[in-house]
């Protein structure tokens, strides 16, 4: 896919939840290997954009075109299918198994396959993938063999990063990644955004770190009262500029006419 | 211990990792066996383990070695699928009844038509086609038999979404009644020569031992083992990850239905005969054995050699109970008190882990 391609596109997506304007009209657009991310306060309506386009909520009203096709997503896997990959706040791992069995869990790597269920896993072959993409992503792991559980809490997440980055997806989506993480830990996580910056993947990042943010990004959007009101190149911005849009003491003149309403 | 591997320039701690649980579940039964032991020297002048026959040049209690493992074979086999079932997420309260079940429907077909020059008193068949079949009927029956109800134990769960411990209760009540009401309540004898052999003097402990070894290396080296672990460790992570959940869980309740007819064929050719009542509370049994053998009620957390250790265990305590000369009530009492203990040992244990991390 050409660098500069619209990957993901949403026209007057709208969620209520009853009598709640949880998202109105939100126009976006995200190319190819750019890295957008998403800001605003609590209840701005940030996550709930995110739980449209990954299938983990159903729409009001509005379009998602993703990789050119119009898209309906009856569930978070079916997005999965389609290659956008989420990193959730809460973690989807297996706490029992290691770093390979997460990031192989459901594609394992397999030898004799005419057995059906009772495959048998290459695991060396999976040890082999996931020492590299470990590497590839900068992620650093004593020792990929230990179970999740007796891990920190950053080397979870960087396990479940990991996983979405191993597997090239189209679009990978991360809800606040470093929200509960040290610093050292969050250094890491934005080590592998770098990472996939470099590797030319596109990605959505909601995040309340405005270092963070304009550390990573290419772009800034703003969310308020449900309702998108800023879209911000990073060169032609900076903190406190954002930080207005979101406390609403601005608005840009495009969406002025909707924040008003 | 296995190599390690990493990334980065951290330091390997091997601490971190942790024992393993089986190692803990060994050195709990030699310390058993050692108590047994001491006891036996102390009060009563004679060995649990060693022989102290005069008359026999063996170093070990042979015989008694081999009623430990005898006993606890049978039940073993049905613990082997209890302990996919456990590490699933599930339960199984059924395989006792279903044992009962297979047992009967088993037998009717292994009979012999002619016992001592007269017609078979306890045919269950009147027509003379099903008796003196080979052996490779009445084990194909009762495998359908025991399949069909792990069969519908799975889809119950799986598709119906019913909680196993509903479901599997279900079909214990409705698998006890099938096996009675197959005979009209009335015990099936004499199979056929054939089908005696098939759980004659050790062969319960062969096939234990070889159905252990086989789930022991399913487990460990197959998709199979690994989405069973993955669905008992977190159901959602394993749904997001594309796991069939439905098909998946299905299949291993049907293989724990599988096992559990596999021990009722055995049980019933080792008893030259099938009652309604058999099996009873083996459910019971084979839950401890894997929960003492570290399998977590919570799902996610054990092994088939831990099940196989508990196993072992169980077989020394009950063994342990006629050494000692305690009458066989006590035995039923500490049974009940070893299922309800191995259970808060697996809490104890789930709260150490959820401390520690």
């Amino acid at each position: 896919m050409p660098a500069d391609e619209i990957i993901l596109e949403t026209r007057d997506l709208t969620k209520y939840y009853g009598g709640v304007h949880a998202l109105e009209s939100a126009d976006f657009t995200l190319r190819n290997g750019e890295h957008v991310a998403i800001m605003g306060d609590n209840g701005a309506g940030k996550s709930t954009f995110v739980r449209q386009i990954t299938g983990v909520e159903q729409p009001t009203r509005g379009d998602i075109i993703f990789a050119g096709e119009k898209v309906e997503f009856a569930g978070p896997l079916e997005a999965r299918h389609a290659g956008i990959e989420t990193v959730f706040q809460t973690l989807a791992l297996a706490d029992h198994l290691d770093v390979p069995d997460n990031l192989f869990l459901g594609r394992e790597k397999t030898r004799h396959d005419w057995l059906g269920p009772f495959r048998i896993l290459d695991y060396k072959g999976m040890r082999e993938d996931t020492l590299a993409a470990l590497k590839k992503t900068g992620v650093k792991i004593p020792d990929i063999h230990n179970r999740i559980e007796n891990m920190s809490g950053g080397q979870r997440q960087c396990v479940a990063i990991a996983r979405t980055a191993t597997f090239h997806s189209k679009l990978t989506i991360m809800d606040e990644p470093t929200a509960a993480l040290g610093v050292q830990e969050t250094a890491q996580v934005e080590n592998i955004i770098h990472a996939l910056k470099e590797a030319g993947e596109p990605l959505i990042l909601i995040s309340h770190n405005m270092r963070q943010v304009m550390d990573c990004v290419d772009r800034i959007i703003v969310f308020r009262r449900g309702r998108m009101v800023a879209d911000l190149n990073k060169e032609d911005t900076d903190e406190s500029d954002v930080v207005s849009y979101i406390t609403g003491a601005k608005t840009q003149e495009q969406y002025a006419a909707a924040a008003d309403a | 211990m296995a190599e390690h591997y990493g990334t980065g320039d951290l330091k390997y701690d091997r601490k971190r990792r942790g024992l393993p649980q089986e190692m803990g579940v060994f050195i709990a039964f030699v310390l058993l066996v050692a108590a047994f032991e001491a006891i036996g020297r102390l009060f009563l002048d004679s060995s649990f383990l060693f022989n102290t026959n005069p008359n026999l040049d063996t170093l070990f209690n042979e015989a008694r070695l081999k009623i430990i493992i005898l006993q606890v074979a049978i039940v073993g086999i049905i613990a082997i699928g209890v302990t996919q079932v456990i590490i699933l997420g599930g339960i199984d309260l059924s395989s006792g009844s279903v044992v009962g079940a297979t047992a009967m429907v088993t037998m009717s077909f292994a009979q012999i038509s002619i016992v001592n020059g007269n017609p078979n008193p306890k045919a269950v068949f009147e027509s003379g086609i099903f008796f003196d079949l080979p052996v490779i009927f009445p084990i194909l029956i009762g495998l359908v038999v025991g399949i069909a109800a792990g069969f519908v134990n799975g889809l119950l769960i799986a598709y119906a979404r019913i909680p196993p411990f509903i479901a599997t209760l279900g079909m214990m009540v409705f698998a006890r009644g099938f096996a009675k009401w197959w005979t009209k309540g009335r015990p099936v004898s004499f199979p056929t020569e054939e089908f005696a052999a098939i759980g004659s003097g050790m062969m319960p402990v062969v096939y234990f031992v070889s159905l252990a070894i086989l789930f022991a290396l399913i487990m460990r080296y197959t998709t199979y083992g690994k989405h069973t672990y993955a669905i008992g460790s977190n159901e959602a992570a394993a749904r997001m990850s594309g796991i069939k959940i439905e098909r998946h869980k299905t299949l291993v309740y049907t293989i724990a239905g599988m096992l559990a007819a596999i021990a009722a064929i055995v049980l019933c050719s080792k008893n030259l005969t099938a009652q309604a009542g058999m099996g009873l509370i083996y459910e019971l049994d084979a839950i401890a054995m894997a929960v003492i053998g570290g399998v977590s009620l919570a799902g996610g957390r054990g092994s088939i050699l831990g099940t196989v250790l508990g196993a072992l265990i169980f077989g020394v305590i009950i063994s342990g109970f006629t050494f000692l000369k305690l009458d066989a009530y006590y035995q039923e009492m500490a049974k009940g008190m070893i299922i309800v203990g191995a259970v808060l040992l697996d809490q104890w244990r789930q709260r150490r882990q959820a401390a520690k991390s």
